[in-house]
């Protein structure tokens, strides 16, 4: 009871008119920033952190935890309408709304994102209320190995899916983690695989040059070559009830990947060094091996956009608690808010909660406000996005080869980054032509820099002991599974091969 | 071996003198752009929270035209962050905020090709005191309590610290040498991992800099044992000094900002003289007194010889630790 009165007087905080004119505005950004390919909330929040001394701490955290909030709806609206992820954590949305979109089934991949977006930021809200201070403390359970076994598993499942072809699978996995090795080894700091000794590689490959690669550009060469120029764009009507039906239709088929994106994308934020980008492509990666249709996934599954939306928004949610609680910052989002909390004056960590309630329970209070004007807010320009999509492909393409080029320059304002892009587009094309699944590479690039330190530390921990992954009962627990999903298709795979041998035979 | 901040002590306030009459000048010249604010360490971290507090002064105190856009460059013990400033394309709009994998990484990596003397001095924030903290949970209130612990487990006792070669790993390794311990050593990205996998008793030491574990002192998790200052600290009176114990070393890191190389002289004036104004503003003094940093003010002139000073002294310190 005593939370729920806290939560109530700090949600009164955020309907302040001050606070809400900046949740608003926040929000309004964010999903402008979140939707340009290249910017995420990062940026946004980085831009933005200066002005937030024109208000009192409470309505600066508010507005900058909006445009958090924001970004993570928008980043799904480029992925979906052009292809192209317009942050590294809407990655995963495009694998499986560019293709529903191009169905002409965009309104409905967008409405799809938002009311993931919205069911996994409310679940996120609720769990955050009730048990932050409870799981401040499993956070920091996870050791090198527990976080390692977490990886292995996030790996399995991705491996471990029906449809595809599992050894080209395991190709695409084994790309992704070289290219992640790329640049300095944190363990001892040498430089590795600097090809050609260019010193570009010395930085590492950035995720989301890959992404953009292979989704922007590459994506863009598919349909160009599919459709020999003339991609019948699709036109949609929207109208107020078609949302409706749209969001029904969501509810429907999109249920379970809500369910696993939400819980999964909270727990997932909430541990140290992974943060949205991680819990997306995980729940990404559950979803379809749960799924009793796994082969549907990447042909425009609902399940596949619900899972990642509703997870980035959950884990965003999910960093912000071991940033409040023990002043630690979960992603790099919350480490720019974490500065901006030392530089009003607060300390954040374990006695925050009790010296600073108000500002706790305001910033609390903000997300449920937030969440409900992120979703109205982009529901209403949903058409304005379809409306982008009514142009000629002839149009859009180059206005896709723009954006890819700007934002995977704006990332990083290194033009090396933009050749990578190019070669990975035209790469991404031809690997696509022989039918190799590129997801996993993008997942590798993304979780094999976060695995391959946490292998070294615990094996470290152990003096080089492989069991240290089994006898610590949550890795334990979390690695046991990982191996069951990787040797069943292996199994699986030899069975076949044996049928195939006793076919021919007979 | 030892970092004599006493004797720049002194030269401070004149250090401060001396760049004063530059501030007419340096209005001369001008941001046109963001300026890239390059960290040399993740996100977290003490280099960190230092520099997102450089910047919030800043910005507060509207001392520039352009905004500060911190970037994060943690990559190789820093060796990421030296590479894109040395590279940098628009030198008078890239700054780099140093510790002391500025003097090390270069050394440890000569392939690199950087020599830190090609850099712009621009200023010294002060320096940060090391710490050796143990969870309270594990019991240990006093060092020989943590020595005797460590040698009872033989080669079993885990320190976490930032990568090998670094400030954590020189002083852990002084600390062992000292009292003949075997420490098994976890590397790990950044202070703040560090900090963490301490309070959720991953390791079982670190040494890290108070304001990267002040949050769990404050709450009764960590117990610091040992400072690695020349002086007790103020924010830990009880906690002695390792040369009270009979050990002559000391250990700092700097918290400095230096300007890529072949910024022009305008540009670098500009910059000292927003710094100096950091510097002096009431928010670094108080942040310099709550989180237990030390001041140690220098000019240009004494940034690039303190620079190769520390240089020779870290050479002393990496032989050590491969020896």
């Amino acid at each position: 009871m005593e939370i729920l009165s806290l939560l109530g007087s700090g949600m009164l905080l955020a309907v302040q008119p001050l606070n809400l004119l900046l949740i608003l505005l926040g929000v309004t950004v964010g999903l402008f920033i979140g939707a340009m390919p290249g910017l995420g909330s990062v940026n946004g929040v980085a831009i933005l952190l200066p002005i937030t001394f024109l208000v009192p701490p409470t309505g600066a955290i508010i507005f900058l935890a909006a445009i958090y909030y924001g970004a993570m709806y928008g980043g799904a609206i480029s992925s979906i309408t052009l292809g192209i992820p317009g942050a590294s954590t809407a990655v995963a949305t495009t694998f499986d709304g560019r293709p529903l979109a191009r169905q002409g089934r965009a309104s409905l991949a967008l409405v799809t994102a938002a009311l993931a977006s919205f069911v996994g930021g409310s679940v996120a809200n609720v769990i955050f209320t009730l048990f932050a201070p409870v799981l401040a403390s499993v956070a920091l359970s996870f050791g090198p190995p527990e976080i390692f076994a977490l990886m292995l598993l996030a790996f399995a499942t991705f491996v471990g899916l029906g449809g595809d072809d599992i050894a080209k699978t395991i190709f695409s996995i084994c790309f992704g983690l070289v290219l992640g090795a790329v640049g300095f080894d944190q363990i001892s700091g040498a430089p590795r695989l600097v090809l050609f000794d260019i010193t570009g590689f010395l930085q590492g490959i950035g995720f989301l040059v890959l992404a953009i690669g292979v989704y922007g550009i590459g994506e863009m060469l598919w349909t160009i070559e599919e459709s020999r120029g003339e991609v019948e764009s699709s036109n949609p009507k929207m109208t107020v009830r078609g949302m409706a039906s749209d969001a029904a239709e969501a509810t429907r088929k999109g249920w379970r990947g809500m369910t696993i994106g939400s819980l999964l994308g909270f727990f997932v934020g909430i541990l140290p060094a992974a943060g949205a980008t991680p819990a997306a492509l995980m729940s990404y990666g559950v979803a379809k091996m749960t799924s009793r249709n796994p082969e549907e996934f990447g042909q425009g599954k609902v399940d596949g956009i619900t899972a990642p939306e509703s997870a980035n928004n959950s884990a965003s949610t999910g960093s912000m608690l071991p940033m409040l609680t023990l002043g630690i910052p979960g992603s790099p989002t919350t480490a720019i808010l974490l500065g901006g909390m030392v530089m009003w004056g607060l300390t954040p960590g374990p006695r925050l909660f009790l010296d600073e309630p108000e500002f706790v329970w305001g910033l609390i209070g903000s997300f449920y406000i937030s969440n409900i004007a992120a979703l109205l807010i982009n529901l209403a320009f949903i058409p304005v996005f379809i409306w982008m999509l009514r142009m000629p492909f002839s149009i859009l393409a180059p206005m896709i080869f723009v954006l890819s080029i700007v934002g995977g320059y704006a990332a990083m304002n290194d033009m090396f980054d933009i050749w990578l892009i190019l070669i990975f587009g035209i790469g991404a094309f031809v690997l696509r032509r022989f039918d190799y699944p590129l997801a996993p590479a993008v997942l590798a690039i993304v979780l094999g820099p976060i695995a391959e330190p946490t292998l070294r530390q615990s094996l470290l921990l152990s003096s080089g002991d492989l069991s240290i992954f089994l006898t610590r009962p949550i890795a334990g627990t979390i690695t046991v599974v990982a191996l069951i999903l990787i040797f069943l298709p292996a199994l699986k795979l030899l069975r076949r091969g044996g049928s195939k041998r006793g076919d021919k035979a007979a | 071996m030892l970092i004599t901040k006493r004797a720049f002590l002194t030269l401070s306030c004149a250090a401060i003198a001396a760049t004063n009459p530059g501030l007419a000048l340096a209005q001369e010249w001008q941001p046109r752009r963001p300026i890239d604010f390059v960290i040399m360490a993740g996100p977290g971290g003490g280099a960190d929270q230092i520099a997102r507090f450089i910047q919030s002064v800043a910005e507060k105190m509207d001392l520039s035209r352009r905004p500060l856009v911190p970037n994060n460059k943690g990559g190789g013990s820093g060796a990421e962050a030296l590479l894109h400033v040395s590279a940098a394309s628009d030198p008078d709009h890239t700054i780099l905020v140093t510790l002391n994998s500025f003097f090390t990484t270069p050394l440890r990596q000569d392939n690199l090709g950087i020599d830190i003397q090609t850099f712009t001095p621009i200023a010294m924030m002060g320096v940060d005191p090391f710490v050796l903290w143990v969870h309270a949970k594990s019991g240990i209130t006093t060092v020989d309590q943590f020595v005797e612990k460590a040698r009872a487990m033989n080669g079993e006792f885990v320190m976490g610290g930032t990568g090998t070669g670094q400030e954590d790993s020189i002083v852990i390794a002084f600390l062992s040498g000292a009292y003949d311990l075997k420490i098994k050593y976890i590397p790990y990205d950044g202070g703040g991992a560090v900090a963490r996998d301490l309070a959720g008793q991953q390791v079982m030491a670190t040494v890290n800099n108070p304001a990267e574990a002040k949050g769990f002192y404050e709450a009764g998790d960590f117990v610091p044992l040992l400072a690695f200052s020349d002086e007790r600290l103020m924010a830990f009176p009880d906690v002695p000094t390792i040369r009270e114990l009979g050990h002559d070393f000391s250990y700092y890191n700097q918290r400095a900002v230096v300007g890529a190389p072949g910024m022009s002289e305008e540009a670098a004036e500009y910059y000292r003289s927003v710094f100096t104004k950091i510097y002096e503003s009431e928010d670094w003094q108080g942040y310099l007194a709550s989180e237990s940093l030390s001041p140690l003010w220098m000019n240009a002139d004494e940034q690039r010889a303190y620079w190769a000073k520390e240089v020779e002294s870290h050479r002393a310190l990496l032989a050590a630790l491969d020896s």
